[in-house]
């Protein structure tokens, strides 16, 4: 699949979209599961519940014990997968069923010592192989990717690169000619799960990573309202809500869950 | 002023270990703090800065003492000495990162520090250096140490620190350093995060030692006036590997000193229940360098276990990653009883009573003590008092007056 072409078929012509755009978005959805938390059972109810709320991305973490980017409810949510003895295998047998049930693109997300422990040629290969189309590793820096540039062509994956608010122009210009798919923008500074207030700064940032690039342009951490997806129409091609959902279905459950994803679902057109 | 003796290529690798592995929100904060490190470090005045403020506020140099007694004990055929890192102000050779850090921070005009504590003797080092500067601090602990280390968390406290217990994970070393960098991924542009021992991404691994190599240096000049040559073997007792580092790399040249590192074996090393990297852990890649790591086939981090606090980590230096794959250094492990029986018999012929992390040094040459040639001279860093291991020192010992105080105290609450 061409990652790009598929975004921009999936917005509205003003926001981004093609001439021959599928729906009317002005904003596309991208979610989150932490493979194993709080188990198998519940991610795929997750993604079920994703399904029918046609949400346009899904990244599913592997988790890591040392979630160093992550706040408080995804180290919680690492840690407890862990616990319920998540490996690679099911990591993968889970990926492999969601490709072949769901329409939406699945990227893998995960920290780089997983993937550094399973080489990365198996790394590649096993994404591919069970329908994943990218991967997001939030501890590596473009630097080291060595030869996972070239593998990640060779198996038709895009390496989804982060830019940040901190970051100069000249690394900014950078990241994004090594970007791929799509940009992932971090909203703001500290950890993921918290609150953003998506002020002039944020916008500003959005802008700023135009600059250098065509792809289009998710905005990250701390989105949890459909409000929030509504600010961000025309300014962002992609709106990443992680924390708050799993927050939701941690305090409401399952049907909680599914109003909260509903709602942030319709805010996009 | 020092030049290392080992230095790391661009991208702040030593031979295939360390490395940035840094989220790219810290990216710009790396790049200013490698800057302001490399300005420093060319600068003769601020090593004399640093010299000056470790004369005049923490007792250096600190003395080597000859341990004729602890020697004759253990058969009386070769001579022992040990650098008394114990002495720094604040009781361990964490000052030394400490204070150089502070410095540092000082001439970027930071305002607040944070660090990560295991053993909380960092923690207190660093909690001192923010009282005496005026910066603010927040400490970062496993709720594990916490526990273990009560009386350095009340010395934090009374310092000024803010101490935050963390409960994440296995609630030790490792947590303590992912929750410091969280909070430096929000807090950079006002605060520096003083890690407290030769590991992380780039640079810290090299400000660290340059900072700890002070131990070294005066060890090397002490021991050629004591005996006018250098020590056949040196001892170190190596968690991050800081105090080791301070004291192995000024001697790294001088190939006939042999280096020893001494780890923690726990309860053995076929119990798993140990802290030695060099003898169960693989070459992995986390809290943002590349080492050896206790780390199980798909890179999860395992469980560590030693007596003492301070060598209970998952990683290890990449200096020293590097200095081992090269053959330079030797590494061996001590157990947590052979640890204990070293420290008692340290306190009882020399009347000095070492950090139950130093204890792991004097234990291996305890044990290695009937292969040690006759006519050797041998060199143990001790890198820090045992005051604070008095709660489980006394427990290990199992000494029933010490009970009885602490049920008699707990009562009159």
């Amino acid at each position: 699949m061409n990652l790009t072409k598929y975004l921009k078929n999936r917005l509205a012509p003003l926001s981004g979209g093609t001439e021959d755009s599928e729906t009317n978005r002005k904003i596309l959805l991208m979610t989150h599961v932490v493979v194993g938390y709080p188990s198998l059972e519940a991610n795929w109810k997750m993604l079920e519940a994703m399904g029918e709320a046609d949400v346009d991305l899904v990244e599913l973490q592997m988790p890591f014990s040392e979630p160093s980017a992550d706040g408080p409810l995804f180290v919680k949510a690492n840690q407890e997968a862990l616990r319920n003895g998540i490996r690679w295998k099911d990591y993968f047998d889970l990926m492999q069923r969601a490709s072949e049930r769901f329409d939406f693109p699945l990227l893998m997300m995960g920290y780089f010592n997983t993937a550094f422990a399973m080489g990365f040629e198996n790394y590649c290969a096993n994404i591919r192989k069970n329908g994943g189309e990218g991967f997001i590793i939030p501890d590596l820096p473009l630097e080291e990717y060595g030869d996972l540039f070239e593998l990640s062509r060779q198996h038709e994956l895009d390496p989804i690169m982060l830019c940040t608010p901190t970051n100069t122009e000249e690394r900014l210009r950078k990241i994004c000619s090594h970007g791929s798919g799509f940009i992932y923008c971090v909203a703001r500074k500290g950890v993921t799960g918290k609150n953003t207030k998506l002020d002039k700064s944020a916008e500003k940032f959005l802008e700023q990573c135009r600059l250098y690039t065509d792809l289009p342009l998710a905005l990250g951490f701390g989105l949890s309202q459909a409000e929030d997806l509504r600010q961000l129409h025309g300014k962002a091609e992609i709106a990443i809500v992680g924390s708050a959902l799993l927050k939701t279905w941690e305090a409401e459950g399952e049907i909680g869950y599914r109003k909260h994803l509903m709602s942030l679902a319709a805010a996009r057109e | 002023m020092p030049t290392q003796s080992i230095n790391p290529d661009a991208s702040g690798y030593y031979g295939e270990y360390g490395g940035m592995f840094i989220p790219e929100i810290l990216r710009t904060t790396f790049d200013e703090l490698i800057a302001a490190f490399n300005e420093a470090k060319s600068d003769p005045g601020f090593w004399q800065s640093y010299l000056d403020v470790m004369q005049n506020y923490s007792c250096r140099p600190t003395p080597i003492t000859h341990l004729e007694n602890f020697a004759e004990v253990l058969g009386g055929k070769f001579e022992v000495f040990c650098k008394r890192e114990d002495l720094n102000h604040t009781g361990a050779h964490k000052a030394n990162n400490c204070m150089g850090q502070g410095l540092l921070v000082q001439r970027m005009g930071k305002k607040r520090v944070i660090a990560e504590t295991g053993a909380g003797q960092h923690g207190v080092a660093t909690a001192t250096m923010a009282a005496r500067m005026g910066l603010e601090c927040t400490v970062y602990m496993g709720a594990v140490d916490v526990e273990r280390q009560r009386p350095n968390v009340f010395w934090m406290e009374q310092l000024g620190a803010t101490v935050v217990s963390v409960t994440e994970g296995t609630a030790t070393l490792k947590d303590a350093i992912n929750a410091a960098m969280r909070d430096w991924a929000e807090s950079m542009e006002t605060t520096h995060y003083v890690l407290g021992t030769t590991c992380g991404p780039h640079p810290f691994p090299e400000m660290v030692s340059w900072f700890q190599s002070i131990i070294g240096q005066e060890s090397r000049q002490q021991m050629l006036k004591i005996n006018g040559k250098l020590p056949d073997k040196i001892y170190a007792c190596v968690g991050g590997g800081s105090n080791a580092s301070g004291i192995f790399l000024p001697f790294l040249e001088d190939k006939d000193v042999e280096l020893v590192g001494v780890e923690a074996g726990g309860h053995g090393l076929d119990s798993g229940q140990h802290a030695a990297r060099f003898s169960g852990g693989t070459v992995g890649v986390a809290q943002g360098y590349k080492t050896y790591f206790f780390q199980d086939d798909e890179g999860q981090m395992m469980h560590t276990h030693s007596i003492a606090a301070g060598l209970d980590y998952i990683g290890v230096s990449p200096i020293l990653s590097h200095l081992h794959d090269q053959k330079r250094i030797r590494f061996t492990a001590a157990t947590d009883d052979a640890v204990i029986s070293a420290t008692k018999l340290l306190i009882r012929t020399e009347g000095i009573i070492p950090a139950l992390e130093s204890g792991h040094a004097f234990a291996a040459v305890v044990e290695e003590a009937p292969d040690i040639p006759d006519g050797s001279q041998v060199l143990i860093n001790l890198s820090g008092r045992g005051d604070k291991d008095i709660f489980n020192i006394a427990e290990a010992i199992g000494d029933e007056k010490w009970d009885e105080f602490l049920r008699a105290k707990a009562q009159r609450k």
